[in-house]
């Protein structure tokens, strides 16, 4: 047999130099333009950026956290988890914990205690409250709840070998289960109102247009951080081995990969960046309760995973844009069609487009030659896009 | 603990090494007097009483129906077992006992002659060193024959090692060769779903090759190759001949000629009968069964 030099693939680079590029140009908006366009250009100015705007892009943003977590799990691993969302609201209550205390003696009833507390008739702190007035223990918390969470369940939901339609079924009832949990008065926190009124983080008042910025920022570069550790992830044999758990769960067993501890994992990881998502998103809308538990936000995760394509960990980003940015135009210029619009968006993208909308840009690419592709097969060669 | 329990156990202990000495040197083979049995080493197949499978009364059923029915089987370290037997005669539940897909109702499987195999799962059965191609060729498909390959290779195969893990120069070179036996070096970077359904079946091979197994299952290796695939699949079989155990379970007779020793044929979950091709083909039983009354 003749040996012909042939060379192996190199490995794969973190991210090509547009990649980079890109990259460079997302931090610079998050951490410069957009403060700068919000702060110190005049309202009037075509240039402002408004608060409203600034709270717009600062949700998305967690939400598309959720989104690049759902990529892991459902993109890479195959597992559709519906119910994520449990795992963002418990970071988001363990957020609101530590707000609810922060509020200090400033509350309607001047009490030490939180107010729905003092409602209730309750003279002390639940147990569960030991740590809330900790800032440190609570960015612990964030990520530790939904993280030993999504172990435990994850552990037994993966040895049992449960999959596919089943899987996502138990998680949503989950979550709901959560939710109604959480409605409840006595299990202390705060019922189906959750936590709001918040007044300062850190001590520093939470209401002013330089603490909402620092959070959008914070939130943005979260965003970027997530992205290069989920890109690190999936670029490693680790990121391999979830593919091909997702596409023959045998032969990975049979090529000597315990696929539990991969699932569990990868699992894990993706709740507890839902977590942090969570922990993000409450100070900037200043509210939790247990709807953000209900089955539909999970769902919508998927969604944002579905319309932005799976596996590409940019589309599920670009899918929470895009379907976000819609809900928030529609349910203010055309309330009653939301609901309508996501359905037909839903339909429309199962049907036309498979692989989301990076499928459409790889498609658009590959049509007008071989330069953009093959920069784009430097960049991303594992878009779905590639695979048809 | 009391002083004088300690020192009875140093006395015990005492007495015991002074009779461990007293054997040693006392054989030929180095001190191991015979039937003196040796320390089991966990995880290192023991084929010094020249078997590296053994199946003894093996039975199992699936509602009520006995698809393996008191199976018992071995096979040398190094040889080439080929296994025919007409459909529905056990050949891949065999496997999937082998393999720990299966619990059996009763009987025994041993790999080597230490390891018990039934109390074992199916991760650790690969990583113990027994590799297996299944009847329908599974592969990564999203994944490039490379990165498959990769996925195979014998190392650590815990979820950080996997993070941090990094081709060395060794286990690219064994790479490199795979790739060449299995005819796929030119393909190095396309994706495994777009392989023809025999590079398939030699990249599932090269993937088992890559693990590096002690014994090689094989079911239905050149199904859906053409007769130049098949001739070269059977050249590499009969290289790894000798190097490795395998048990192959085919239905393509030439195939089985250019390649057997010794054939078993599997009939209702039981053997029928066992000798090379030419035996067990005019053995009258065998006939009956694969052409009926």
């Amino acid at each position: 047999m003749s040996m012909k030099p042939i060379s192996l693939p190199s490995p794969r680079p973190l991210l090509s130099r547009t990649g980079w590029a890109a990259f460079l140009v997302a931090l610079i908006i998050v951490c410069a333009v957009a403060p700068a366009l919000n702060l110190w250009v005049s309202e009037g100015s075509v240039f402002y950026l408004s608060d409203y705007g600034v709270g717009l892009v600062g949700r998305i943003m967690c939400y598309a956290i959720c989104a690049l977590a759902m990529d892991l799990i459902w993109g890479f691993t195959g597992i559709l988890s519906l119910g994520h969302g449990l795992f963002f609201a418990l970071g988001g209550y363990a957020m609101g914990m530590y707000l609810m205390r922060q509020i200090g003696l400033d509350g309607n009833y001047k009490s030490a205690l939180p107010d729905f507390m003092v409602f209730l008739d309750w003279k002390e702190l639940p147990w569960h409250w030991t740590f809330s007035d900790s800032f440190v223990a609570t960015l612990f918390l964030v990520i530790a709840v939904p993280g030993l969470v999504a172990f435990v369940f994850g552990y037994f939901a993966f040895r049992s070998r449960i999959k596919g339609v089943y899987f996502s079924i138990i998680t949503q009832a989950m979550t709901f289960a959560a939710m109604l949990l959480f409605f409840r008065n006595e299990t202390g926190f705060g019922g189906n109102n959750g936590f709001t009124d918040f007044k300062r983080v850190l001590d520093i008042p939470i209401a002013t247009q330089e603490m909402r910025m620092a959070l959008f920022v914070l939130t943005g570069i979260t965003l970027l951080g997530f992205f290069l550790l989920a890109r690190w992830l999936v670029n490693s044999k680790f990121g391999r081995v979830l593919q091909a758990v997702r596409d023959a769960e045998t032969r990975v067993m049979f090529s000597g990969y315990n696929p539990l501890g991969y699932k569990l994992t990868i699992w894990t990881i993706s709740a507890m960046m839902c977590g942090v998502a969570g922990a993000l998103y409450v100070p900037q809308v200043g509210i939790i309760n247990p709807s953000e538990m209900s089955p539909a936000n999970s769902i919508e995760i998927a969604i944002w995973a579905a319309v932005g394509g799976r596996a590409t960990l940019i589309g599920p980003i670009l899918g929470a844009f895009i379907v976000s940015g819609a809900k928030s135009w529609l349910t203010v210029a055309y309330p009653e069609f939301w609901l309508y619009f996501l359905g037909a968006l839903f339909i429309g993208v199962t049907l036309f487009l498979p692989q989301g909308v990076m499928g459409l840009v790889g498609r658009v690419s590959t049509r007008h030659g071989g330069v953009k592709s093959t920069l784009r097969g430097s960049d991303d060669t594992r878009t779905k896009g590639d695979r048809t | 603990m009391t002083p004088e329990l300690m020192e009875q156990g140093a006395r015990h202990a005492e007495a015991y090494q002074t009779k461990q000495a007293s054997r040693t040197g006392q054989t030929a083979s180095g001190g191991r007097a015979a039937g003196f049995a040796r320390l089991a080493v966990p995880g290192e197949v023991d084929v010094t009483h020249g078997r590296i499978l053994y199946l003894e009364d093996v039975s199992v059923s699936f509602d009520g129906f006995k698809a393996i029915n008191k199976l018992s089987l071995d096979i040398a370290p190094g040889e080439l077992r080929c296994i025919i037997g007409p459909n529905g005669a056990g050949k891949t539940t065999m496997m999937d006992i082998i393999t720990g897909k299966t619990r059996p109702d009763e009987g025994q499987v041993f790999f080597g002659s230490t390891i018990d195999l039934l109390r074992y799962k199916e991760v650790e059965i690969a990583q113990m060193g027994i590799g297996r191609k299944f009847q329908k060729p599974t592969v990564f498909e999203q994944l490039t024959v490379f990165e498959n390959l990769e996925l195979a290779l014998k190392t650590n195969k815990a979820v950080t090692a996997s993070m941090l893990f990094k081709l060395d120069s060794v286990q690219s070179d064994r790479l490199l060769e795979v790739l060449h036996t299995i005819n796929l070096a030119d393909s190095v970077s396309r994706q495994a779903g777009n392989l023809s359904h025999g590079q398939k079946q030699w990249l599932e091979i090269g993937m088992l090759l890559m693990q590096d197994p002690k014994l090689l299952l094989l079911d239905e290796p050149v199904a859906g190759m053409t007769d130049e695939e098949t001739e070269r699949t059977a050249e590499l079989f009969l290289s790894l001949k000798g190097k490795h155990s395998l048990m192959v379970v085919e239905h393509d007779m030439s195939f089985i000629n250019t390649i057997s020793d010794i054939v078993t044929v599997l009939c209702d979950g039981a053997v029928l009968a066992q000798g090379t091709l030419a035996q067990v083909q005019s053995d009258e039983r065998v006939i009956e069964v694969y052409l009926g009354r």
